[in-house]
């Protein structure tokens, strides 16, 4: 084997910050759990994550200590309770390096993120005197790509049959990239808004969005980056990506569900119309008319999600505890071992990029002829959590001409053990079909 | 071990060699009427036509796309309910819709279910109920639109 020495001056392979993963899976009680005879070994993070135990402590101790409605009382559970709230966005805020705690959201996930955007778009388009930036008509386009989940495909949809705007999309290469060499016919002065998926939940892809934002910046139009698949995975700062908005969700971030974020800049935010409305997002309501708060209260209808935001500041403080960039890194390692471990299996072909860079830690394959569905039974009864399906990203499907596909995904928690059990797991499959 | 019970020697026989695949006409003067199923959590599908005088099931024909356990179902429908009357067809329907729902709890009668009764194990596991039952309402709409009697409604 030969060695290849970095050249001094240089970031050194020691440089890069690690942790010790034995020590973070204590913190994972379900990482303890057995299935079917089998110690859990758990693939499908970009699914759901896990929650560890300091997270489960914040959202049980938030119910039995600070429970009250946030917002709206003088009481002392009434403050807590709302400092516990406003707390976990400032939290939230400065985990993704947002100006201001004020431009973050609370929604219930990343599809509810992005439907207040389209529903934005088109109240303002019923409105001659909304801000021209989110009035659609005929003649408009709404850009999204090829390799969306659906939760970034249909609200873009429903939007273009209610205001007669056109979806136009980038397709995929068959390396599974985004193909942007139509990028300045896509993108165009017609273009009001981008809707771009940061990391692929189907293909693993990193979007590299820089050549998409300048010709956005140059048109006029907004950009959102879908990142519920990327800000659980490696560092974010909504400044340096210079996006418009974006969002992502609790859940696959080792937070609870029922809680997500819309990030938007705090002057396009204040240029939205409201989407839902009832208590909380008015400035004053009379039977004549109401006028609104300002945001992110304006967003955000209703009793909140208020244990469940508390917690995913639980969870930001976690992931912070550790370092994103060593996530990024630990699940960079992964992503290397397991595409060569993969690579190992007869008749497996893997969607998406080959090598690790560009990628994340989610890797979607074929085995042979065998179905996904029987793929995953059979994986399952080793213990083996894979996901099976269209993944919610039909159209990526339908790209590489297969009905399905299963997908291992990675996280902080993941070892290389356990995909040395996937790859045994396969072994097994093509045993039992072949 | 508890694969086995899923994946019994039949259904991976039926998936590796179906029996009757592929759609076929009707020999003349006969009704024929076709349905096309889709799993929309895995995206499998199944179309299966029936060919029917009024009353005998003359051909169930099938073409589909999916899981080892949808598509053997598929092959063993074809082998236990071709030639039949319509009734006896639907007798034999609603005993496997009723193996299906019944969560691993209900005893298959050999005589009745055929190979069917492979299928036994597949009812323990909830998420691949929809898999077993999906050529069975193919089937099931294709012999309404065909003219010929409907078995209750089941739930899947």
């Amino acid at each position: 084997m030969t060695t290849i020495a970095i050249p001094p001056g240089m970031p050194q392979y020691d440089d890069v910050p690690r942790y010790d993963v034995a020590k973070v899976r204590a913190d994972f009680p379900i990482l303890d759990r057995e299935i079917n005879g089998h110690r859990l070994v758990y693939l499908d993070s970009a699914n759901t994550s896990h929650k560890p135990r300091q997270v489960l402590d914040v959202l049980a101790e938030h119910y039995a200590r600070h429970n009250a409605n946030v917002s709206r009382s003088v009481h002392t559970l009434g403050t807590e309770a709302t400092e516990a709230y406003e707390g976990a966005r400032a939290k939230i805020a400065a985990f993704i390096n947002a100006p201001s705690p004020d431009e973050v959201v609370f929604t219930k996930n990343s599809t509810e993120a992005i439907n207040i955007v389209a529903y934005a778009f088109s109240n303002a388009s019923l409105r001659p005197d909304a801000d021209p930036r989110f009035r659609l008509g005929p003649g408009d386009e709404v850009v999204i790509s090829e390799m969306e989940h659906h939760s970034n495909i249909v609200p873009w949809q429903l939007l273009c049959e209610r205001t007669g705007a056109t979806l136009r999309w980038f397709p995929v290469t068959d390396q599974g990239r985004l193909d942007e060499s139509g990028l300045d016919d896509l993108i165009t002065e017609r273009t009001k808004i981008v809707s771009l998926v940061h990391m692929s939940n189907i293909l693993g892809t990193v979007n590299a969005t820089a050549r998409i934002t300048e010709r956005v910046r140059q048109v006029g139009a907004l950009l959102l980056l879908d990142c519920s698949q990327s800000v659980p995975h490696l560092p974010m700062d909504v400044v340096d990506y210079d996006a418009d908005f974006i969002v992502f969700t609790g859940h696959k971030m080792c937070g609870p569900t029922g809680i997500g974020v819309l990030w938007g800049r705090a002057e396009l935010l204040a240029a939205m119309p409201p989407v839902f409305g009832g208590g909380s997002m008015i400035e004053t309501v009379a039977m004549s008319g109401s006028t609104f708060a300002a945001p992110p209260a304006r967003f955000e209808a209703g009793t909140p999600p208020i244990a469940e935001a508390v917690a995913l500041g639980a969870a930001v403080d976690y992931l912070s505890g550790i370092g994103m960039k060593a996530i990024q890194w630990h699940e960079k390692e992964l992503t290397a071992y397991a595409l060569d471990a993969l690579a190992t299996v007869p008749g497996l072909r893997i969607f998406g990029p080959t090598v690790p860079v560009g990628r994340g830690g989610t890797i979607s394959f074929a085995l042979g002829d065998v179905h996904p569905h029987d793929v995953g039974q059979v994986l399952d009864s080793l213990g083996v959590q894979v996901r099976v399906g269209h993944h919610c990203a039909r159209p990526v499907c339908t790209r590489f001409g297969v009905p399905a596909t299963t997908r291992a995904s990675f996280y902080l928690y993941t070892t290389t053990e356990e995909i040395d059990a996937l790859v045994a797991g396969l072994e097994q499959v093509r045993k039992v079909f072949d | 071990m508890q694969l086995d019970q899923l994946y019994q020697e039949i259904i991976l026989d039926h998936y590796k060699h179906p029996h009757g695949r592929g759609l076929r006409d009707a020999d003349g003067g006969a009704h024929l009427a076709e349905a096309h199923h889709v799993n929309p959590t895995c995206g499998d599908e199944v179309t299966v036509r029936v060919a029917t005088d009024g009353s005998v099931l003359t051909d169930i024909s099938y073409e589909g796309m999916g899981c080892s356990i949808s598509q053997a179902s598929a092959s063993v429908l074809h082998e236990l309910l071709r030639g039949r009357r319509a009734g006896e067809a639907f007798e034999v329907h609603e005993a496997f819709v009723e193996l299906m729902s019944g969560r691993g709890q209900v005893t298959p009668d050999e005589d009745v279910l055929g190979d069917g009764v492979a299928f036994a194990g597949v009812a323990r596991y909830p998420a691949r109920v929809k898999c077993a039952l999906l050529p069975w309402m193919a089937f099931k709409d294709a012999a309404a639109r065909a003219g010929v009697g409907v078995s209750p409604e089941v739930k899947a």
